[in-house]
């Protein structure tokens, strides 16, 4: 392993962070904490993941989209963010594409995602 | 004046803070930093400590410098840079810098070479804007444009941004953040972006421009003399090869 490899790993490790297995297609739940002042409390920000970049790295992000009043709304979160509280699994999808950028151009029905129902982790990959 | 050091590019990576920021980091390694030679004002004419860094192959090492190395009783190095020092800033011939030498949150000039582009054009090499993508413009549309005026002066200024050689020059960018330093494996974590290529040579020393924090290891942060002794053992064996 490089130094930068061993480097990102141990940061890995001290972050202590735990990142459950999912993919673009799923809806994801994501506890964002927030400061407003002094006080800090944990959003709650829901929708479907339409993309995941650099893999389980340090590097690594992923997209996450919801229609909000109306109007879809897109966050990109670093995997690994101090400010993530929780990530949650909500629902398995189904889909054959590994970027979802074709449901930014849908709305209602046509963008609907078939549910995993037979959903299966990875051997090896985390809970 | 402190001295400066010398490290080795390894590469880039970043780090998480507590506060949910993310910093940019080039990760710098200090590799056998050791000092091989002082220069001073009655041998000299001037005072400077002689680092060098590295560890190469003994036989790939020149005889004439092999006995440059052993007259200071330190192994063979691959790189070698002098720091103008003043008189007090002058280190131990043998004297090994560790990470330290600088502290979180000082501010550097990192130099080094950096990565050549070959014969680039107007465009690349000095931001020239180019020609139009139409309008008439033919076959020409990243070119330099006009170089002068016309009979009067009759000649192209000396100096004239043009087409040419980009890169693989020296260069320093200032005032860079240390994030942080690792002592043990002797490393060195800059904020932002650094000069060179990933295993290139460069040389930290402190900002020029910035006043130096309170606290700096004067004339510099030499490790312990534990670690010191193995070293000299082998530099012996290779001044005598």
């Amino acid at each position: 392993m490089d130094l930068i490899a061993q480097l990102e790993a141990e940061q890995i490790s001290a972050l202590g962070k735990d990142i459950p297995d999912f993919k673009p297609g799923d809806t994801i739940r994501v506890g964002y904490k927030v400061t407003e002042g002094t006080r800090s409390r944990v959003q709650n920000y829901e929708g479907v993941c339409i993309s995941r970049k650099n893999g389980n790295g340090i590097a690594g992000s992923f997209t996450v989209r919801k229609i909000s009043f109306g109007e879809g709304v897109e966050r990109v979160f670093p995997l690994f963010s101090t400010n993530i509280d929780s990530i949650t699994v909500v629902r398995r999808g189904r889909v054959r594409r590994a970027k979802l950028y074709y449901l930014r151009a849908r709305r209602g029905k046509s963008a609907r995602i078939a549910e995993d129902t037979h959903y299966k982790p990875k051997a090896g990959a985390q809970a | 004046m402190r001295s400066g050091i010398i490290a080795k590019k390894v590469g880039m990576t970043r780090l998480f803070q507590e506060d949910g920021r993310q910093i940019p980091v080039t990760v710098l390694e200090l590799d056998g930093l050791q000092v091989v030679a002082q220069r001073t004002t009655e041998k000299d004419g001037y005072t400077a400590v002689q680092l060098g860094a590295g560890s190469p192959k003994v036989k790939r090492v020149s005889k004439a410098m092999r006995g440059h190395y052993a007259a200071s009783k330190v192994e063979p190095k691959r790189k070698l840079v002098e720091f103008r020092v003043e008189e007090d800033g002058l280190i131990d011939v043998g004297a090994e810098i560790s990470a330290e030498h600088f502290l979180e949150g000082q501010k550097v000039d990192v130099t080094g070479t950096s990565i050549g582009k070959g014969f680039a054009g107007a465009m690349k090499r000095h931001n020239f804007g180019g020609l139009r993508a139409s309008h008439g413009v033919s076959i020409s549309h990243r070119s330099h444009g006009s170089t002068g005026q016309c009979q009067d002066p009759g000649k192209v200024f000396k100096g004239k941004k043009m087409a040419g050689h980009m890169g693989a020059a020296r260069v320093t960018t200032q005032n860079l953040e240390v994030v942080k330093t690792d002592a043990d494996r002797g490393l060195l974590m800059i904020k932002g972006a650094v000069p060179g290529s990933k295993g290139g040579w460069v040389t930290v020393k402190d900002a020029v421009k910035k006043k130096a924090p309170e606290g700096l290891p004067f004339p510099a942060a030499v490790k312990s003399a534990a670690t010191e002794a193995p070293a000299e053992e082998v530099a012996a064996e290779g001044g005598e090869a």
